[in-house]
């Protein structure tokens, strides 16, 4: 580039200034340093726990600095896009010589470069020049791909050298790595423009149509319907987790479109949704089988009712109504957790017990804890209710995860895979076999070269000058 | 004879290997440096002996998984990572005394996974967001990038160790062992261009591993939770590990980047790792192990 005025020149300084690696390495560095913060303060939190870890002014300072979002913080986003420049301008700015390397015009090879070269290998021989030239010729280009002869100049001894090379396109390696570290920023951008990230909860039995989103809980919309069927979870007998699973429904206009079982690891794809088994819960009941006590005659009956279900208490007892199943329950100021709701209709109007406040048609309402089996008893009526058994009604949570960008981000996965391997563990090899003409018989040099791992290609040459040897 | 035993056993093994190996530097003898591969071999066979064991007796028992799935099975895993990436470097490159600070690395961790009273080996049965394919490929890939790092901290402990000067009289001597009978301590050391060019080596292993492990580790993150990145503290690490060692290789490429400097960031760059692995761990998280 010719720099004959000054808008060039400020222009040279940018664009000097991004391709150095130099800031790539102050750029990583940042990246590596300023990442760990965000291990350390806990991110995303609530501004209650921040003030209370942190006190105010720390608070205010950190809040100032995005410290609490620092991963979408401006000041990190603008690191990567520094990261991104840098590796843009670079790439182009050396792929222009490199190409020129990998599609020369005519491969050319200088022997005196191999003769500076420290490390060789020398070989005598008692064929003749053309005998051996021939020979080595046929064996470098099987070893290399690629073989051309040249006479020596001076031919004082007489003497060939052959000239062997592989892998010149390998030097295209760190540029694929370096796409892919591109292709994967692009990746996560786009995933955070036009992907979401959501959660629903489905209990068994019912149908949704809509999630809502992780960042501020508004309602998305789905574009089709989803029904959980029903929801399991199986234990180890150590009692850790074994499996959750839910079997789906996937509904378009009212109408089943499929079925399928998630599990952890096993997400439902659909529409270009990802629906993942995330958390579960007990929803409610579906129904639950009551030991009934009589106090007066000690007798105990079982019953097995559904919600809403009305059944007749024994003994001429009165009727009761399981009304429903809640998830907690408020008893004089303590919480006595899960549990069943129930109505009493007495046919005498006896005393119901202390507990309850009866009115005027005998009519009283009970709970009956899961947790506490005799607290109904407490109440000291004429029947009192345990529950011996109860079948759950699970609801399952979904995450429900929209990403048009996690091609890219593959793509990039799968070519920095290559391309690191391209650039680690191949090279552009170049050889060169000099023949001398002796008295009697001739002298081999051998020479190697590579653009990197050199300690490597040392031990190629000592194997293929031993291979020659043995020709 | 279960693995608990033959890990224990491999533990003393590799403790006795490491042994010789300081003891051929120390004492300037070959013979023990010799000693030491044949006894580190056998360590290594033991070491995939027991892992090996382990997997059967886990499906024997009825949990069925691979045994890289708690800190015990991954610290043994990871000794073998080094023992078998090391042993690989000293049959390529024929050095022997190269084992002298990369040795003792597979029996501390195997030691630390065998004697530590806080570390379990007892088999356990996975929970569900462990049972993946991904898993079984992000421990491995993780352990061989990890070991790649551990070997290049053990040649760059070695390089810096080695004083300048000796190497110069080498340099005038030629290739050639000094000629005079009077060998140094560091005279057995391998060249500091082969070291250096060792540590690079070992550092390119550990970066594409790691590479691997952090991508099979963020693909299997999205088949569990939806997310193939979510910048959760031992996530960070590792990326924070792989900029290092990224820093690294681009250091080289710059001018008067070798040797002494490079080895000095290798060292920087293990730290982050064993932070990665052990430190992340007081931090709150998704991974409960490894
Ligand atoms: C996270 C980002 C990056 C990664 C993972 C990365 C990775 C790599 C790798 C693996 C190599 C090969 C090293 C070797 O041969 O030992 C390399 C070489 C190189 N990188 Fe990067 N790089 C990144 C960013 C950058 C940036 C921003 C620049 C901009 C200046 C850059 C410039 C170079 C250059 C000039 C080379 C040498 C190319 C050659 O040998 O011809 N890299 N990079």
């Amino acid at each position: 580039m010719e720099k004959n005025n000054s808008d060039k020149k400020s222009e040279n300084i940018l664009w000097n200034t991004f391709k150095s690696v130099k800031l790539t390495v102050v750029v990583l560095l940042l990246l590596a340093v300023t990442s760990i913060i965000g291990t350390i303060i806990p991110q995303n939190g609530t501004e209650q726990f921040y003030l209370n870890r942190y006190g105010e002014v720390f608070f205010k300072l950190f809040n100032l600095l995005d410290i609490f979002d620092m991963y979408n913080a401006w000041w990190f986003i603008l690191l990567l896009v520094l990261l991104s420049v840098n590796i843009v301008i670079c790439s182009i700015d050396k792929l222009k010589t490199t190409w020129k390397i990998i599609f020369p015009d005519k491969i050319t090879f200088n022997i005196d470069r191999f003769r500076r070269l420290k490390d060789k290998i020398e070989l005598e021989s008692n064929s003749n020049l053309e005998a051996l030239e021939a020979k080595y010729l046929q064996f470098i280009e099987k070893n290399f791909g690629f073989a051309t002869v040249e006479k020596s100049e001076d031919q004082n001894p007489k003497g060939v050298a052959i000239f062997g090379e592989s892998g010149r396109w390998t030097r295209i390696g760190v540029y694929v790595v370096h796409l892919s570290v591109i292709l994967m920023l692009a990746g996560g951008v786009i995933g955070s423009l036009w992907g979401f990230k959501a959660f629903v909860a489905i209990p068994e039995g019912l149908t949704v149509s809509s999630a809502f989103l992780r960042d501020n809980n508004r309602p998305v919309e789905l574009g089709f319907d989803i029904r959980c069927n029903s929801f399991s979870v199986t234990f180890y007998d150590t009692g850790q987790p074994k499996e959750f699973k839910s079997n789906l429904t996937v509904l378009e206009d009212g109408k089943e479109a499929f079925t399928k079982d998630i599990i952890v690891n096993d997400p439902l794809r659909y529409r270009g949704l990802s629906l993942y088994q995330s958390s579960y819960g007990i929803d409610s009941a579906k129904s639950a089988t009551f030991k009934i006590t009589s106090k007066q005659s000690s007798m105990t009956y079982s019953k097995k009712m559904e919600i809403g279900d009305t059944i007749d208490i024994p003994e001429s007892g009165g009727k009761f109504t399981l009304s429903e199943f809640v998830h907690g329950y408020n008893f004089r100021g303590h919480n006595l957790g899960e549990g069943f709701v129930g109505r009493m209709y007495s046919s005498n109007k006896v005393d119901n017990g202390q507990n309850s406040e009866s009115d005027k048609n005998g009519e009283i309402e009970i709970y009956i804890p899961i947790k506490f089996p005799t607290f109904d008893k407490m109440r000291g009526g004429e029947f009192s209710f345990e529950i011996e058994d109860y079948e759950k009604q699970y609801y399952t949570g979904l995450q429900v995860t929209k990403d048009p960008g996690v091609w890219y981000v593959y793509v990039g996965f799968i070519l920095m895979i290559i391309g690191c391997w391209i650039t680690f563990f191949m090279s552009h090899q170049s050889i060169c076999v000099e023949i001398l003409e002796k008295n009697s018989g001739c002298k081999v040099i051998v020479y190697g070269t590579a653009n990197k791992n050199s300690q490597g290609m040392k031990l190629k040459v000592g194997k293929i000058a031993s291979m020659m040897d043995k020709l | 004879m279960n693995s608990s035993i033959i890990l224990s056993v491999t533990t003393f093994v590799y403790a006795f290997a490491s042994v010789l190996y300081i003891g051929s530097w120390t004492f300037k003898k070959e013979v023990m440096a010799k000693a030491g591969f044949f006894v580190f071999v056998a360590g290594f066979t033991g070491n995939t002996m027991g892992i090996i064991l382990r997997w059967i007796e886990s499906y024997k028992i009825g949990y069925g998984h691979a045994p890289f799935s708690n800190m015990y099975e991954s610290l043994v895993f990871f000794s073998w990572t080094i023992a078998a990436l090391y042993l690989f470097v000293e049959i390529k490159y024929k050095e022997r005394i190269i084992g002298v600070f990369a040795t003792p690395l597979a029996f501390l961790s195997i030691a630390y996974a065998s004697l530590s009273p806080s570390i379990s080996d007892k088999i356990t049965p996975l929970i569900p967001a462990l049972k993946s394919n991904w898993l079984i490929a992000h421990v491995i890939t993780c352990f061989l990038g990890y070991a790649g790092f551990a070997v290049a901290f053990g040649f760059s402990i070695m390089y810096l160790i080695k004083p300048v000067d000796l190497e110069q009289k080498d340099h005038i001597s030629g290739d050639k062992k000094l000629q005079n009978g009077k060998k140094s301590l560091y005279s057995k050391l391998p060249s500091l261009d082969l070291m250096d060019e060792l540590i690079h080596q070992m550092v390119m292993f550990g970066f594409l591993f790691l590479t691997i492990g952090i991508i099979t580790g963020s693909v299997w993150a999205n088949s569990a939770w939806g997310t193939y990145w979510s910048w959760d503290p031992k996530e960070t690490w590792s990326l924070i590990t792989w900029f290092i060692y990224a820093i690294l290789l681009h250091l080289r490429l710059m001018r008067g980047w070798h040797g002494k400097r490079i080895a000095w960031v290798s060292i920087v760059g293990f730290m982050a790792v064993l932070f990665t692995y052990f430190g992340v761990n007081l931090l709150p998280g998704l991974h409960s192990y490894a």
